[in-house]
């Protein structure tokens, strides 16, 4: 793991990404529901190569801060750059044209189709196939399935799943749904995925094999890795940057090491929950 | 490898098309001869160009139920759209293109193409709603399309067309043809439309929508049905890809309304009402939503379901909804699954054992 260094603003970055623009600035981003202000002053930035954690106790509003991030909500207040370019009043499909794909909590996946058509439904703005293709099934239509069953095909293999291409999306052990959905938001080929709890569910061996995963995906696709995640052993393995949320407000930035030792931290979560404390030491 | 085990290899795909323009074919050239020879009764021969129209019609319906996920309750409209302007259009044509089936064609494609524009113009704050209110606000729009056809006049002369919203005096023509007289609708229409221009105009309709479904803007759409939420996250545009689905859906209304009018000397705007769509919409239904061979078949059997009935009079009606209600058991409880499933088996282990040196694992291992 590379040191983490300050960019000239403060925040700190892998010392690899410090020359680069980051990949995901927010600058006191916040969102109200009604009365209720369920995300306030949160600004971050995240290295164009980092692998960073978002945690916080239950209805800390970590799923919110994802769903502002891809303009699922659109804030009320703060502004989100993505790539250096801001995502104000862009749609979700559009901010995921502009490069940042995610996962859900709870798995959303098109489940009447096939394990290599959800791949597909991801790859769909790289395919060139345009309505009249579609319908006369010519005018480029073979050149472009071909193409996209390629590329799909080299996605699911990357995670070991291209013997499964066929089977029906919803069909799959849930492991295997989970896998699916990250190989989806890596199809649209992004520069950052938003991974919300992805160990959720999973045995210790299927948590170690997705954490080679998600090196292995920074590695490959050299992309920044966002994640929630309530498994402690994970983030503080392979987490760079680590940010806590509670009631909707950061209270801690910086790395595993930092965020273990700080006393806000353990008071406010850690220091609650015994168990995850023995967790992130182990 | 026999013709079973070949068929069994080939994709889902492959295997769709193959049943379903198979079946189309197979009726066409059973119907055909008879129809041209006349063994068939009128009554029955009279049917086929409707019957055509309405498989198109539950064909496309099936586009924006089925595969697109959103109850449409006004497709008789778009329907009466292509209808309308196709009788208009016919009227035109009538002296400067002398063959019928060309004329035949402009009609169909100028209906197809006024249904797509009013699928446009309804689909863009319709497709805004979800669920219940959508059905709702369709179900308004075929509506408003009936009472505006409903009080419009078109005449023609040598000068061309004249349209008015009042009444055939304000046309202002001096001898000149009333197309559209209002509420009585379309007079006077030059029966063009034959059972082989429906039979085509199926195989279009197959070859569109089988395609579209099995494509990069089917998986948009399917994708949009199955989670929506999902698909926004993959970058596809939903206003885009609801609307392709809708105004195709439309076009293929449109079309089918151009033909029906077509094999009709008056149609009238009432024809195009709340019923006509909900008649559709139960082909859909009971057809089974996003299987476009179910709509082809309960298209045929409700549609002629009523003509075979006519032997017991008073009674067809009633017998007709026992129909409905039966075969709505039949394909949603689970023990008639149960027992279809068990008499597929049979018939299956029937077929296995004929088979025998034919070693296909496959079929024997899937009843296990």
């Amino acid at each position: 793991m590379d040191k983490m260094v300050p960019y000239p603003s403060g925040a700190i970055v892998p010392e690899r990404d410090v020359e680069k623009t980051p990949i995901l600035e927010t600058h006191h981003l916040g969102i109200d529901f009604g009365g209720l202000t369920a995300v306030d002053e949160f600004s971050i930035t995240v290295g164009r190569t980092e692998i960073s954690g978002l945690i916080g106790p239950n209805g800390a509003g970590k799923t919110t801060v994802f769903n502002l991030l891809t303009n699922v909500y659109q804030p009320t207040r703060g502004t989100i750059m993505l790539d250096g370019k801001p995502t104000a009043g862009k749609t979700t499909a559009q901010v995921n044209r502009m490069g940042i794909a995610r996962t859900f909590q709870n798995i959303r996946l098109f489940s009447n189709m096939s394990v290599l058509d959800n791949v597909k439904v991801g790859l769909h703005n790289s395919v060139k196939e345009g309505f009249f293709a579609s319908v006369t099934h010519s005018l480029g239509y073979g050149k472009a399935e071909k193409k996209a069953n390629e590329r799909a095909l080299r996605l699911l293999d990357f995670f070991s799943m291209a013997d499964m291409a066929n089977a029906d999306a919803g069909s799959l052990p849930y492991g295997a749904q989970r896998r699916l959905e990250i190989v989806r938001a890596l199809a649209t080929n992004p520069g950052i995925i938003l991974l919300d709890e992805p160990a959720a569910g999973m045995n210790p061996s299927e948590t170690a094999e997705l954490m080679e995963n998600i090196r292995r995906i920074r590695d490959t696709f050299n992309i920044a890795v966002m994640l929630i995640e309530h498994d402690m052993s994970l983030v503080m393995n392979i987490c760079e940057g680590i940010c806590v949320l509670d009631h909707g407000k950061i209270i801690a930035k910086g790395t595993p090491d930092e965020i273990k030792s700080n006393p806000a931290v353990i008071e406010a979560y850690l220091g609650k929950k015994k168990e995850a404390d023995g967790n992130a030491q182990g | 490898m026999s013709i079973a085990s070949k068929y069994k290899a080939l994709s889902k795909y492959a295997r769709t098309n193959i049943k379903t323009y198979g079946l189309v074919i197979i009726a066409f050239a059973i119907m055909f001869p008879l129809q041209s020879t006349g063994t068939i009764n009128n009554s029955i021969s009279g049917q086929l160009v409707p019957i055509c129209t309405y498989i198109v019609l539950a064909i496309s319906l099936n586009l924006t139920v089925g595969i697109l996920g959103e109850l449409s309750l006004g497709h008789a409209g778009f329907m009466s759209v292509g209808a309308f302007s196709g009788v208009i259009a016919a009227a035109a044509f009538r002296d400067s293109v002398a063959s019928d089936p060309l004329r035949l064609l402009i009609v169909i494609i100028i209906g197809g193409i006024f249904a797509g524009i009013a699928g446009l113009l309804i689909g863009i704050p319709v497709l805004r709603l979800r669920g219940d209110y959508l059905a709702i606000v369709t179900l308004a729009f075929g509506e408003i399309i009936k009472n505006i056809i409903n009080c419009l006049y078109v005449g023609i002369d040598s000068k061309g067309l004249h349209f008015s919203m009042k009444d055939t005096a304000s046309l202002g023509m001096t001898n000149g043809k009333i197309v559209l007289n209002g509420p009585q609708g379309a007079v006077g229409i030059t029966k063009i439309a034959t059972f082989t221009a429906g039979f085509i105009l199926i195989l279009i309709t197959l070859f569109i929508v089988l395609n579209m479904i099995y494509s990069k803007t089917g998986r948009a759409i399917t994708a949009i049905r199955d989670n929506r939420i999902a698909a926004e996250s993959v970058g596809i545009s939903v206003t885009k890809y609801k609307l392709t689905a809708f105004i195709t859906s439309a076009a293929l209304a449109g079309m089918a309304g151009a033909l029906y009018a077509m094999n009709f000397s008056t149609v009238a705007p009432k024809k195009f009402d709340f019923n006509t769509s909900i008649l559709i919409l139960v082909f859909v239904v009971l057809g089974g939503m996003g299987n476009i061979m179910g709509s082809i078949i309960a298209t045929t059997v409700l549609y002629m379901l009523p003509e075979l009935l006519r032997e017991f009079a008073d009674y067809r009606m009633l017998i007709y909804a026992i129909v409905l209600i039966l075969v709505m058991l039949a394909t949603n409880s689970t023990k008639a699954k149960l027992i279809t499933e068990s008499v597929k088996f049979k018939i299956k282990g029937v077929f296995v054992r004929k088979n025998k040196d034919d070693s296909d694992k496959g079929e024997v291992t899937d009843n296990g």
